[in-house]
């Protein structure tokens, strides 16, 4: 279904731009927009713009990741650090990201420290609510079995809340995955030597809409995979979900 | 409560029936009034009481053996005979061809049952339960009653069964207990002098509608002397 859709939109694209409608200037043709994309694979410059982009988010999501998960359910668990905790970060929340990479830049500079920091900065907030959600909605029962049980609290934590939440965590990641690649292009449009969003910005510069259309397609294509396979992944690892008769 | 005896708290909903039986689980604090069991007030969750709730609390990423291992393995028992315990309390539940099924391969029937294998494997010296079949359909309902009379009868322990349903109440228990509501305080206990075993045949006889009806009655009087207060103040 799906596949009949991304069809039928590709067929849409062909048919305008083939009849002439548009200028090429504001839509090019499917083939112009693969043709460069070709020039851009044989010179290398292709794969390098993705692998540095690739290596930016993978470092800069796993890092929010690792910091947003301890706290997101330490936040979940408990009244104190939720009271303590909460509030900063529907604070920060609330802030556009876009106006911390005038400051990041100072910070940082215009290097790949400064692309992680936005990619935190714009997703670690996120995750943390997410998480707390997630560990919240562990049915309260789940958690009065391990009293039954005498079992201690961290035991009842790492035992019982954490695989419980576990599945709806995963969900929680992935979505922010998407978020973290919004995050990352922002970052490479305004200040970079490198990467998908700088090469959209000189794109830009030069009128190449081709090349801009061309590296969008390969955002969503990266953005899709991803997101598949962390789909994917989710139901290998949570099979036990599905009833299977 | 008398040590092995089965008694079924019924009531209204709202009358704090569960309520009683979270406390009596420790899971729940009280203002006033002692628990005790042995002589020992309770003052939290312990593993001398065995809780079978109302939702199903099997853990999803563990199969049904799991569940019960799991128990197992957080009251203390190490070793190879938790295994051997749990094939055993499935096998008493009727679900030892299932010890490896997840619990989303389980209908709610059989999850219960896990559930009541899981909360005995461990040897608790009560066993509670929170409308355990409330959420299971008619006929399963039949066959879970008559499944937990037969290991009851065979396994002594006490019970606590909380239920809204008067049939279910008589048909298990040697006492039924009727609580009223606001203040909600046990009003009066009637013995179900039903012979054991039980089948579900004496549902039919006289004896046991006559039981039914007079428990009926207590429930029914507390909800009328509430229904004429309320059109007493309208």
């Amino acid at each position: 279904m799906a596949a009949l859709v991304f069809a039928a939109l590709g067929l849409a694209w062909y048919a305008v731009t083939a009849g002439g409608l548009i200028r090429p200037l504001f839509l090019p043709s499917p083939g112009q927009v693969l043709a460069r994309l070709d020039t851009l694979r044989q010179s290398g410059q292709l794969t390098a713009d993705i692998s540095i982009s690739v290596y930016r988010i993978t470092v800069g999501f796993l890092i929010s990741t690792l910091f947003a998960l301890p706290i997101g359910v330490l936040i979940g668990c408990y009244r104190f650090w939720e009271a303590a905790i909460e509030p900063l970060v529907d604070f920060v929340r609330y802030m556009p990201v876009v106006a911390f990479v005038p400051l990041t830049i100072l910070w940082t500079g215009t290097g790949d420290g400064q692309k992680f920091l936005i990619i935190f900065i714009g997703t670690f907030f996120q995750q943390v609510l997410l998480v707390m959600d997630n560990v919240r909605s562990v049915p309260r029962d789940f958690i009065n079995l391990g009293r039954t049980l005498e079992m201690p609290d961290w035991r009842i934590l790492y035992r019982i809340v954490i695989p419980s939440a576990m599945p709806a965590i995963w969900d929680s990641m992935r979505i922010s995955l998407g978020w973290a690649w919004t995050w990352l292009v922002v970052a490479e449009l305004v200040a970079a030597t490198s990467g998908l969003g700088y090469r959209i910005t000189t794109a830009q510069r030069f009128f190449q809409t081709d090349l801009i259309f061309g590296y969008l397609l390969i955002l969503g294509i990266l953005g899709l995979a991803t997101d598949q396979a962390m789909k994917f992944a989710g139901r290998r690892l949570f099979r036990y979900l599905e009833v299977q008769r | 409560m008398g040590e092995n005896e089965f008694v079924a708290l019924v009531g209204t909903s709202g009358c704090g029936k569960s309520t009683l039986l979270s406390i009596a689980a420790g899971l729940e604090t009280y203002d006033e009034g002692s628990i005790t069991v042995d002589g020992d007030p309770v003052t939290g969750p312990g593993l001398d009481r065995g809780v079978v709730f109302q939702t199903y609390t099997l853990l999803p990423w563990l199969t049904a053996i799991g569940n019960v291992e799991f128990a197992l393995r957080a009251a203390g028992r190490r070793g190879r005979d938790i295994r051997e315990i749990a094939q055993e309390q499935l096998a008493l539940v009727g679900l030892d061809g299932f010890a490896d099924a997840y619990p989303a391969e389980l209908s709610g029937g059989m999850k219960q049952r896990v559930a009541i294998a899981r909360a005995l494997s461990y040897r608790p010296k009560i066993l509670l339960m929170d409308e355990p079949f409330g959420a299971l359909d008619a006929l399963t309902r039949h066959h879970m009653q008559e499944l937990l009379t037969a290991v009851w009868e065979r396994h002594r322990l006490t019970v606590l069964f909380v239920t809204h349903d008067v049939e279910e109440a008589v048909y298990l228990s040697d006492r039924v207990a009727v609580m009223t509501n606001r203040p909600g305080r046990v009003k009066s206990l009637i013995d179900i002098t039903l012979p054991r075993p039980r089948h579900y045949g004496l549902v039919a006889t006289p004896e046991f509608q006559a039981l039914q009806a007079e428990v009926l009655h207590e429930i029914r009087s507390e909800s009328i002397a509430i229904a004429s207060l309320g059109s007493a103040l309208s």
